[in-house]
C-alpha cells in the first residue's frame, strides 16, 4: 500500500499566532483514488490545503508526494508557485478565482503558461513566429478544446470567464486546473453553490478525472451526497485534528465523526444512532 | 397614452419642478461657496507694493445666477433625453457605422501618420508637433506594458525615459558611438533599471507600489542633478550628436545626405527624418506589444492584472513575471529617451520631472488601460489637444481640466475600456470594461 501512496502528509501542525489550526494531522492520498478531507466550519481543512499547495509554509511536518516514476518532492520546502510547476499538484480554490476579464479559452492557455513558456523559447522564439512555437501553441489550443468540452463550456470558450454562470466558472476552474497536468488535483468544495443537477454532473467529471487520466484527486467538500459517492478514502477533522479515516461506509458508522457533525458528546451520539432507523 | 397617464404625469410634473429647483439651489450654493473667495474678491498689488482688493459683488451673482440657470437646463435636458444615456441617445444604423468606423481607425491613423511629412512638409511647427505627439504616444505604449497589460501602477516612468536619454547622452558625447548603437545600449540600461526597480517592488502593492515608484524617479532625477562631474548637473549635456541614416549626417556639407542624393539641402529633412524615426519606433514598441500580448508572457502579465493568487496556484513564477514587465516597459521608455536626446541635442534633468511621469500615466489611462488604439487616441486628445486650446490663452488649462472631467465622467475606464481577447476559438468578443480587473499591484 505504501507504494501506491501519491501525497504522505506527517503529523503536520500550523499555527497561527495562539491558535493551533492544524495538529499533528497525519494521513496519506493514494494514486489515482478520490481522497476526501471532511469536516465541520473551521476545521482547518482548507489550511491543510493551502501547506499542501505552498501558500502556507507549515509550522511543524512534513509533507511529500512521490510521482510515478518515485520522484519525492518535500512540499514544505517548495516555494508556492514550484509546487504547481514542478511537484504538479493543482488546485482550486473555495471561492473560485478565475480572470474574470479573460476568455475561459485564455484562462485555460494561462494554466499551460510554463510549457508554453519552454514552446516558445522564453518569448524569443515566440516573438518571431517560429514554427515550432506555432506548432505549440496549437497543442495548447487543443488541450485547452478538449478540457472545454469535458467541462461543457466549448460553446462559450469566447466568453468572459467572469460572465460566466456561477456552476459554469466551478467547472472551468477545475479544467484550468486539470491544464497544468497535475498528478495531484486538490479542490476546495467544488460542489459549493450547485444545485443537484450541477452536483452530479460534478461528481461524474471529477470520476471522469480519476477513471481516464489517472490523477489523484484530494478533496474538500460539505457536499455529503458528492463525497459518499465519489470518495474513495474519507479523513475527517475537528479543530484541527483527524478524528477519524476509512472508507465511505466505515466513516457513515461512525460515532465520533457524527458526533462532530451534530455536535453533540460521544455518548449521546453513539445513543442518537442506535435509536435511529 | 396620453389620456390614461396624464394624471401621474402631471403629478410627477409638479414634483419635479420643486425637484429641479432645489437641485439648482444646492449647485449654486455650492457655486456662491465656491466663488465668493476665488471671483468675489479680487486682490491686486498696489503701486508701493501693498495689497488692494475691492468686491466684484456684481460678477459674483452672474456666476452663481448661470450656475442655477445652468443646473436647470441641464437638468430639463436630462429628462427629455431620458435617463438611457449615450445608448440610447444613438441610433442603431449611426451605432453600426460608429463600430465600422472604429475598426477603419487605427489603420486610417496609421496612413495619416505615414503622410503627415508629406501633406505638413511646409508647416514645420506641425511636423515638431506630430514628432511630441508620437513621442508621447510610444511613452504609452511602453507604459502600457506594465500599468495597463500588467496592472502594475509605476509612477515613476519617466525614470526610464531619463535613463534613456543620459545614457545616448553620455555614449555619444563621451565615446563618439553612433545613434543607431547607442540606441539599443540605452534600452538595455532602461530595462535593466527596470530590473533594479522591479526587486524591491517585488511584494508591494497598489498605493504603495505608486509611492515607491514615484520615488524611484525622483531619486533617478536627484542623482542626475547632483552627480556634476558626469551628467553636467543642472547644466544638463549639450550638442549631443545628431542620427545619422546609416551614417550619413543630415547636414548641409558635401557630405550631407542632400549633396549625396543631388538635392537642395532643408532643415526640414532632419525634422521628417525625426519624424519617420519615432514613427517607426513607435510602430516597433506596437507590434511588440501586441506580439507580446499573444505569447505566454503577455497572458501571464495580464493573469497577473486579474489575479495573482491564481497565477500562483497555476506555476507562474510571479516574480519573473513581475520583472520583465517592468523590463519590457523601461525597454521602451529608453528607446523614447534616446530619441528625445538626440532631437533636442540638449537634456536637463528638468525634462524629466514628476509631471512627465503623471501625463504619460494619464495619457494610458485615459486611453483606457491595455488598449493600444486607447493610447493613441488619448495622446493625440491630451497633447495635440493641449496645442490646440493654445488660442485659448489663460482659458486652455480651464477647458482642457474640463474635458478631462467630462470624458472620464462619460467613460471611467477610458476611450477604449474594453479589452480584445488574444486568442478564441471561433468569434472574437471583445470583453465589456466591468469584467476586467484594474489591477492592485
Amino acid at each position: 500500500m505504501s507504494g501506491n501512496v501519491i501525497l504522505q502528509v506527517d503529523q503536520l501542525s500550523m499555527r497561527f499566532g495562539g491558535i493551533l489550526a492544524v495538529n499533528g494531522l497525519s494521513f496519506s492520498a493514494e494514486r489515482g483514488k478520490i481522497t476526501a478531507l471532511i469536516g465541520p466550519n473551521g476545521a482547518g481543512k482548507t489550511t491543510v490545503f493551502n501547506c499542501i499547495t505552498g501558500f502556507y509554509r507549515p509550522t511543524r511536518g512534513s509533507l511529500s508526494l512521490v510521482h510515478d516514476n518515485d520522484r519525492r518532492f518535500r512540499l514544505e520546502r517548495l516555494n508556492d508557485f514550484r509546487i504547481s510547476k514542478v511537484a504538479k499538484v493543482a488546485r482550486t480554490f473555495q471561492n473560485i478565482r478565475l480572470f474574470p476579464g479573460m476568455t475561459a479559452l485564455e484562462n485555460l492557455m494561462v494554466a499551460q503558461h510554463n510549457a508554453l513558456m519552454r514552446a516558445s523559447g522564453l518569448t524569443f522564439l515566440g516573438l518571431i513566429g517560429a514554427p515550432s512555437w506555432r506548432k505549440a501553441e496549437r497543442h495548447a489550443i487543443d488541450l485547452a478544446r478538449l478540457w472545454l468540452d469535458r467541462v461543457g463550456l466549448l460553446t462559450r470558450a469566447d466568453e468572459a470567464a467572469g460572465s460566466l454562470p456561477y456552476g459554469d466558472q466551478r467547472r472551468l476552474e477545475i479544467a484550468r486546473a486539470m491544464c497544468t497536468e497535475p498528478a495531484l488535483l486538490c479542490l476546495d468544495e467544488p460542489a459549493a453553490g450547485l444545485n443537484a443537477r450541477e452536483s452530479a454532473g460534478l461528481s461524474e467529471l471529477l470520476l471522469a478525472i480519476r477513471n481516464d487520466f489517472g490523477v489523484s484527486l484530494l478533496l474538500i467538500e460539505h457536499d455529503m451526497s458528492v463525497v459518499m459517492e465519489i470518495s474513495d478514502h474519507i479523513v475527517v477533522m475537528d479543530h484541527g485534528e483527524k478524528i477519524a479515516e476509512g472508507s465511505p461506509r466505515d466513516i457513515r458508522d461512525n460515532a465520533k465523526v457524527i458526533a462532530a457533525y451534530l455536535g453533540t458528546e460521544e455518548q449521546e451520539a453513539a445513543e442518537l444512532i442506535e435509536g435511529g432507523p | 397614452m396620453a389620456a390614461t397617464t396624464s394624471e401621474p404625469d402631471s403629478r410627477s410634473r409638479t414634483a419635479g419642478v420643486a425637484f429641479i429647483l432645489k437641485k439648482a439651489f444646492i449647485s449654486s450654493l455650492v457655486a456662491l461657496l465656491l466663488f465668493v473667495l476665488m471671483i468675489g474678491i479680487r486682490t491686486e498689488a498696489g503701486p508701493t507694493g501693498q495689497l488692494v482688493y475691492w468686491a466684484r459683488l456684481d460678477e459674483l451673482a452672474l456666476t452663481v445666477a448661470a450656475v442655477f440657470g445652468g443646473s436647470i437646463v441641464f437638468e430639463l435636458l436630462r429628462r427629455w433625453l431620458g435617463p438611457a444615456g449615450a445608448a440610447g441617445l444613438v441610433p442603431p444604423v449611426a451605432q453600426r457605422a460608429l463600430s465600422i468606423a472604429g475598426r477603419a481607425i487605427a489603420p486610417l491613423l496609421l496612413v495619416f501618420a505615414l503622410l503627415v511629412p508629406v501633406i505638413f512638409y511646409q508647416q514645420r511647427y506641425l511636423l515638431d508637433l506630430g514628432i511630441l505627439v508620437l513621442t508621447y504616444v510610444m511613452l504609452g505604449w511602453g507604459l502600457n506594458v506594465v500599468v495597463g497589460l500588467a496592472g502594475l501602477l509605476d509612477l515613476g516612468y519617466v525614470a526610464f525615459y531619463a535613463v534613456g536619454a543620459y545614457s545616448y547622452a553620455l555614449l555619444a558625447t563621451y565615446f563618439g558611438l553612433s545613434f543607431w548603437v547607442c540606441l539599443p545600449l540605452a534600452g538595455i540600461l532602461a530595462a535593466c533599471w527596470g530590473v533594479l526597480l522591479g526587486f524591491p517592488v517585488l511584494r508591494l502593492r497598489g498605493d504603495y507600489l505608486a509611492i515607491v515608484t514615484l520615488a524611484f524617479g525622483e531619486i533617478i532625477r536627484l542623482v542626475i542633478i547632483n552627480w556634476q562631474s558626469l551628467t553636467g548637473g543642472p547644466n544638463g549635456i549639450s550638442s549631443i550628436p545628431r542620427p545619422t541614416l546609416f551614417g550619413i549626417p543630415l547636414t548641409a556639407g558635401p557630405n550631407g545626405l542632400a549633396a549625396k542624393l543631388g538635392i537642395a539641402f532643408s532643415p526640414t529633412h532632419r525634422i521628417v527624418f525625426l519624424f519617420y524615426l519615432i514613427l517607426g519606433l513607435a510602430l516597433l514598441t506596437n507590434w511588440v506589444t501586441i506580439r507580446l500580448r499573444r505569447l505566454p508572457i503577455g497572458r501571464a502579465w495580464e493573469a497577473l492584472r486579474e489575479d495573482e493568487v491564481a497565477c500562483r496556484s497555476l506555476g507562474i513564477n510571479i516574480t519573473t513575471t513581475k520583472l520583465t514587465a517592468f523590463a519590457t516597459g523601461a525597454l521602451f521608455g529608453g528607446f523614447a529617451g534616446a530619441f528625445f536626446a538626440t532631437r533636442q541635442g540638449f537634456i536637463s534633468p528638468e525634462s524629466f520631472t514628476f509631471q512627465e511621469s503623471a501625463l504619460v500615466l494619464a495619457i494610458v489611462v485615459l486611453g483606457g488601460m491595455g488598449s493600444q488604439l486607447g493610447v493613441v487616441l488619448a495622446a493625440l486628445t491630451m497633447i495635440g489637444g493641449f496645442e490646440l486650446f493654445r488660442g485659448l490663452d489663460q482659458y486652455r488649462m480651464l477647458v482642457f481640466g474640463l474635458a478631462m472631467v467630462l470624458l472620464m465622467i462619460w467613460r471611467p475606464r477610458g476611450l477604449i475600456g474594453h479589452r480584445a481577447p488574444t486568442v478564441f476559438l471561433s468569434h472574437s468578443h471583445s470583453i465589456s470594461s466591468d469584467m476586467v480587473g484594474e489591477g492592485r499591484g
